[in-house]
């Protein structure tokens, strides 16, 4: 299970705006291991997108990769650095090793084309079929797959022809047709409803086991995150707070972000009197807060977290947190 | 404390679909819907997109006009009101939108965006500027931001604002169409403990909207569960929560992720197989609205006929079958 197949290492992405350099991430360190689920959360603007875009090179100007390396394991055995191949080279990895399924299924689908025709490109592009005859005979196993009903028939119709539950599975389909061995979801459910959302991630479990994918899962739900993840790493204005298993993250959290984000959501099955409100709003990133970027939010801030910026630590096995209370 | 406020009887809006000459069909969004809302209490109305919830908070504040039924607001009805009269009620019966960045005029500073409907109403004031103030530090702004244009704020802060100009109407009734939907958890705690707030110091009466089914429970006293224009159970909000009756009711339920990684793995066990997505409004099935999708559907009953709304305990209705005579 420890083995990793990615490392990210002090990865860093700047906005140039004319506002200012928008500091998205900033040293965004840590390991992704073969087979699991990997859960990025944090709220809008913390940077998770951003940072699983960056693992392709997915930043479009005025953003930039400032810094970093993102080690790819391959399946031999060998390792690369994503962000040193060239932009055909990496071609060759998005879509087919590492691939995307992003959060509104409407966006993501081209409506001139059949959604069969999208499948099947996604496999003509990278070769993984002889030809497009073949790309629309598999089109149709991989509609199967995602489990809709009458593959045959709807391999046939255009987005517009869906429903949005139906569409994210056309999605997943693409992102699954290569058998890729990293499956980046940004999202994936959030644009859907809670009986659809149920039954994407099912899926999204059923398939992971099938193909033994690893799935980095990126969302605001903690919800979902309990029920999906094996390790979990939260992210506030674009650095990592903590890292640690799920059980870890959610029984003892140790950065306050961490302790007040889980306090902050209403749990449907527990009697909540007052939910812990976390005082103050996001900073923002062009200029972030000195030191620890959670301090003019936090209970606990000291003299310290005001100068320093917090270093990550492993407090017990497989925990890490960033913050000057430990 | 058990008066009632607000009385909707057998509440109906149907759009019409237009084809090239004549109106083809109808969207039946909200279709006969009865509740009550006593006074200080909220109402939570949940249920997935396209339901007809938002509709249904609309009609009854006659921001679109009921096809038929009746709205009685006090003991009056307010259905047909006119003129001075429906003034009065736009006054004492407000609405709060899920989108803080649409909902306020970019063009008016904070201070004008609250002081228009105050000026609008006639409602004396000595001191605007003092008036203001003392309104936007009830919600944790303050005069700082008096001349400050809507751009200038977070999310959270944008439906501050929204709340500071339904506050200084001395509304009775508000209706929160999800109102903390757009908003980060965090921020959300804190709106949502204001809103709580408020509601103890002026006695407000809300109806709530939402399709978290979290934040309905930590919100509500007594809730409707709406599905594809009809309501299929009515009743204290911790009641359905821990005897959901209506198996639609008991599918959201054990569809939602909860926020804790025991229990998400006790649940994931015995998990309510969650199948299908709701049809389209236009031509909803015949019979009970949910039989198709209903693990407990009877053919030959609940395909033919639609199941009235029934008390099964006290103060706790559902339209089933399960539960009804035929």
């Amino acid at each position: 299970m420890s083995e990793p197949i990615l490392e990210v290492r002090d990865l860093t992405v700047h906005f140039y705006t004319y506002a200012g350099i928008v500091k998205a991430i900033e040293d965004v360190s840590f390991d992704v291991y073969k087979g699991e689920t990997f859960a990025l959360v944090g709220e809008t603007g913390c940077g998770k997108s951003v940072t699983s875009r960056a693992f392709t090179q997915l930043i479009e100007s005025p953003g930039r990769i400032v810094k970093g390396k993102v080690i790819y394991h391959k399946e031999d055995g060998s390792t690369i650095d994503l962000l040193k191949l060239d932009e055909e080279e990496v071609r060759k990895i998005r879509g087919k090793e590492v691939a995307y399924i992003f959060q509104d299924p409407h966006a993501s689908l081209d409506p001139l084309y059949t959604v069969g025709h999208q499948i099947a490109e996604a496999m003509v592009v990278h070769n993984t079929v002889k030809d497009w005859k073949e790309g629309f005979r598999k089109a149709v196993d991989i509609l199967r797959r995602v489990l809709i009903p009458d593959p045959e028939n709807r391999v046939k119709n255009y987005p517009h022809e869906l429903s949005g539950g139906m569409k994210q599975r056309v999605v997943i389909g693409t992102g699954i047709s290569n058998n890729p061995r990293i499956l980046i979801a940004d999202e994936p459910t959030t644009a859907l409803d809670v009986t659809v959302q149920a039954q994407i991630l099912e899926l999204m479990n059923k398939l992971k086991r099938e193909y033994n994918t690893t799935l980095i899962l990126i969302t605001h739900n903690m919800g979902v995150v309990a029920e999906m993840a094996d390790r979990v790493a939260v992210m506030y204005a674009g650095k990592i707070a903590e890292i640690g298993s799920v059980d870890q993250i959610f029984k003892n959290p140790l950065h306050p972000y961490t302790q007040g984000l889980l306090r902050a959501v209403p749990n449907p099955l527990a009697k909540i009197e007052r939910l812990d409100a976390i005082p103050g709003t996001v900073p923002n990133l062009i200029k972030p807060p000195k030191g620890c970027r959670f301090h003019p939010r936090c209970p606990h801030a000291t003299e310290a977290c005001r100068k320093e910026v917090p270093k990550l630590k492993e407090i017990e096995p497989g925990h890490f947190v960033a913050c000057h209370l430990y | 404390m058990m008066e009632p406020l607000l009385k909707v009887e057998n509440l109906k809006k149907y759009f019409p679909v237009r084809g090239l000459l004549r109106t083809i069909g109808y969207v039946k969004a909200v279709d006969d819907v009865s509740f009550t809302i006593n006074r200080g209490e909220t109402f939570g109305l949940v249920g997935e997109s396209g339901c007809g919830k938002t509709t249904t908070g609309r009609t009854i504040l006659r921001l679109v006009e009921p096809t038929s039924g009746k709205i009685i607001f006090n003991g009056k009805d307010v259905t047909k009101i006119r003129g001075e009269e429906m003034k009065e009620f736009r006054r004492r019966a407000q609405i709060m939108f899920q989108d803080p960045y649409s909902s306020l005029n970019p063009r008016q500073t904070v201070f004008e965006v609250i002081m228009e409907p105050v000026r609008f109403h006639g409602i004396p004031v000595d001191d605007p500027e003092e008036f203001v103030i003392k309104l936007l530090e009830s919600v944790g702004l303050n005069e700082m931001h008096l001349y400050r244009y809507p751009h200038e704020f977070s999310g959270g802060q944008r439906q501050r604002i929204a709340l500071a100009r339904l506050l200084a109407l001395k509304p009775e009734f508000i209706v929160l169409d999800e109102p903390t939907s757009a908003l980060d958890v965090s921020v959300q705690a804190n709106i949502l403990n204001m809103l709580k707030d408020l509601q103890k110091k002026y006695g407000f009466t809300y109806l709530f909207i939402s399709h978290d089914l979290g934040v309905v429970k930590y919100m509500s006293h007594r809730m409707g569960v709406m599905y594809l224009g009809k309501l299929v159970e009515v009743g204290p909000a911790e009641k359905i929560f821990e005897n959901p009756l209506h198996p639609y009711t008991q599918m959201l339920l054990s569809a939602i992720p909860v926020p804790d990684p025991d229990l998400a793995r006790e649940l994931k066990a015995k998990r309510m197989n969650v199948e299908g997505e709701p049809p389209s409004p236009i031509n909803p099935p015949q019979g009970c609205h949910f039989h198709p999708r209903c693990p407990f559907a009877k053919a030959g009953l609940c395909d033919k006929k639609e199941p009235p709304l029934i008390e099964v305990e006290k103060d706790h209705y559902v339209a089933c079958w399960l539960y009804a005579k035929s």
